[in-house]
């Protein structure tokens, strides 16, 4: 129980110094959200003047929830980018903590800081678009679930990913940029996936986000409760549930070669 | 079962690398096609059938030239590589199996002053202390006391890393290094390209520690006066391998003079390696 709570303690280390560097680096993060909204506005405007505020709101739902579930995924890697670019990773990992303590405390630094950054987007989004969008329908508590539940399959994807920066940070980033993108193509973000090639649609049931996007469009405008989203929410679970500890496997398997090779320096 | 009182004990140990073996010749566009796919691997004998002691308040010095496989076999003792053969014991615990019981002892300094370079010192070093379980206040005036007698300028705690020079990144390197308080230091070319300030600054730390701790402290260097005014063994390392372990003395009493002048650690290094050590700047 004492190891715990220690280890509980010690993962805050992670969030006190991505939050810390978040401050250093704070142009970064104001281009970043500029981003974000950017790309909020401008799918959303697609539909402006053409379609209903509910086709309006589709899409901005797609933008909003891709951009927290990808923040999600890419935190955990871009935490092992920028330690083996920085070259600390190596006093990280001497560190005497467990594994799993860095990768929890990288973990719930990506939830805090999602959440900030689409809430903000989410806040944004109302002046830009008025009567365009009618979230009067909307079930929050549904929607807040979902997102809670989804969130754990996102963390598991991010902790697989995060092995690649962690053999080498040049290619790391680009791998896991390729896996953001094909989540990104299969998971009926803008579109149903039924518009996806025969082939390609059942690579989407496998996706976590085909379901929280499905989940959240339903919350948000038809006002579906939670138990009619149990479905979804179940099998969210249960693919969370497995990635996660996958995850650590992964993430543990990757750190054995990279100490066996000699893969964690970065210079000297 | 190694014995505890041996703070470090390594027996044996051989790290190997594999390399993409590069050709000197200048390659056709096909050629350089088919040897990406070939990769042909050349093996590394990075670390050589090593072994070492290190007692309780000694100061173990390893000297080489770069590329022998220093920073190799303090990163193999610091469980960052795993050994291919041997077995390295820290206090009585094999860095491999209670990897977690021996990092609880232990910190280095390396030659590169790893750091956040966007956070200030002190942001740096209660990052590393809260890894330790050392709370925030307490590693702040841990830290103040070290860097201050390491003649950092405290005022300068809060400036970014990356404004600070190479001599006071690697005293921060020290403090961070000192504030876990390690029975085991590793200190990998601490004062390589730092001022002769800085570099007799952090000198005199040393000697303060080993004086006023009973830590166990293995240095490697390229400077034969540093080695020979700090450690009380030497070792010499070369392609991987020891090639001569002993004190200051007994190296230099195993070496033959040349003109009749007696030898110095200088000498008793290009004598065995048939190299001259060379400082990087």
């Amino acid at each position: 129980m004492l190891s715990i709570i220690r280890e509980t303690i010690v993962s805050y280390a992670f969030i006190e110094r991505n939050f810390n560097l978040l401050k250093r680096y704070l142009s970064w993060e104001i281009l970043f959200f500029s981003y974000s909204i950017v790309n909020a506005l401008t799918i959303g405007l697609i539909m402006v003047g053409r379609g209903s505020s509910r086709e309006v709101l589709y899409l901005v739902i797609g933008a909003l929830i891709w951009g927290f579930l990808s923040i999600m995924m890419r935190e955990v890697s871009d935490a092992i980018t920028w330690e083996r670019w920085e070259g600390t990773i190596e006093y990280t990992f001497m560190a005497p903590i467990y594994r799993i303590t860095h990768l929890v405390g990288s973990c719930f630094f990506a939830i805090l800081y999602g959440l900030l950054r689409t809430g903000l987007v989410l806040a944004i989004m109302p002046f830009f678009f008025g009567e365009h969008i009618d979230l009067s329908n909307a079930n929050w508590l549904t929607m807040i679930v979902i997102v809670v539940v989804s969130s754990l399959s996102f963390i598991g994807i991010g902790l697989m990913a995060a092995i690649f920066p962690l053999l080498s940070p040049e290619k790391g980033q680009a791998a896991t940029g390729i896996i953001e993108t094909m989540l990104l193509l299969v998971s009926g973000i803008y579109y149903e996936i039924e518009v996806l090639p025969a082939w390609l649609q059942p690579i989407s049931k496998i996706s976590p986000a085909t379901y929280t996007l499905k989940s959240t469009r339903a919350a948000i405008l038809d006002n579906a409760s939670i138990e009619s989203q149990l479905g979804n929410l179940f099998l969210l679970l249960v693919i969370g549930i497995l990635l996660i500890p996958l995850g650590f496997l992964v993430f543990h398997l990757g750190e054995k070669y990279a100490k066996r090779v000699g893969r964690l320096k970065r210079s000297g | 079962m190694e014995n505890p009182l041996h703070g470090l004990a390594v027996r044996g140990v051989t790290k190997r690398f594999h390399r993409t073996k590069r050709t000197k010749n200048k390659l056709r566009v096909y050629q350089k096609i088919i040897n990406f796919f070939k990769r042909e691997k050349e093996i590394i004998r990075a670390v050589d059938d090593i072994s070492l002691e290190v007692g309780i308040g000694e100061i173990y010095g390893i000297l080489g030239a770069n590329g022998s496989g220093k920073s190799t076999l303090i990163r193999l003792i610091s469980t960052l590589l795993l050994p291919d053969t041997g077995s390295i014991h820290v206090f009585g615990d094999d860095v491999v199996t209670h990897s977690l019981k021996v990092r609880r002892v232990m910190n280095r300094v390396s030659v590169e002053a790893s750091f956040f370079k966007r956070l200030s010192s002190t942001e740096n070093l209660i990052y590393a202390a809260r890894l330790y379980g050392i709370p925030a206040p307490e590693a702040k005036r841990k830290a103040q006391q070290i860097l201050e007698r390491l003649g950092f300028d405290a005022d300068r705690m809060d400036e970014e890393m990356e404004h600070l020079s190479r001599g006071m990144q690697q005293k921060v390197a020290i403090a961070r290094a000192l504030l876990t308080t390690p029975m085991l230091l590793l200190l990998d070319e601490p004062t390589t390209g730092l001022d002769p300030k800085s570099k007799r600054d952090v000198q005199a730390f040393i000697e303060d520690i080993r004086q006023e701790r009973n830590a166990v402290i293995v240095l490697t260097t390229h400077d034969m006066v540093e080695a020979e005014k700090l450690c009380d063994k030497i070792a010499i390392i070369d392609n991987g391998r020891f090639i001569a372990e002993g004190t200051v003395e007994e190296l230099i009493a195993n070496t033959p003079s040349e003109n009749g002048d007696p030898a110095t650690l200088e000498d008793v290094f290009i004598a065995l390696t048939g190299k001259q050590i060379e400082e990087e700047a």
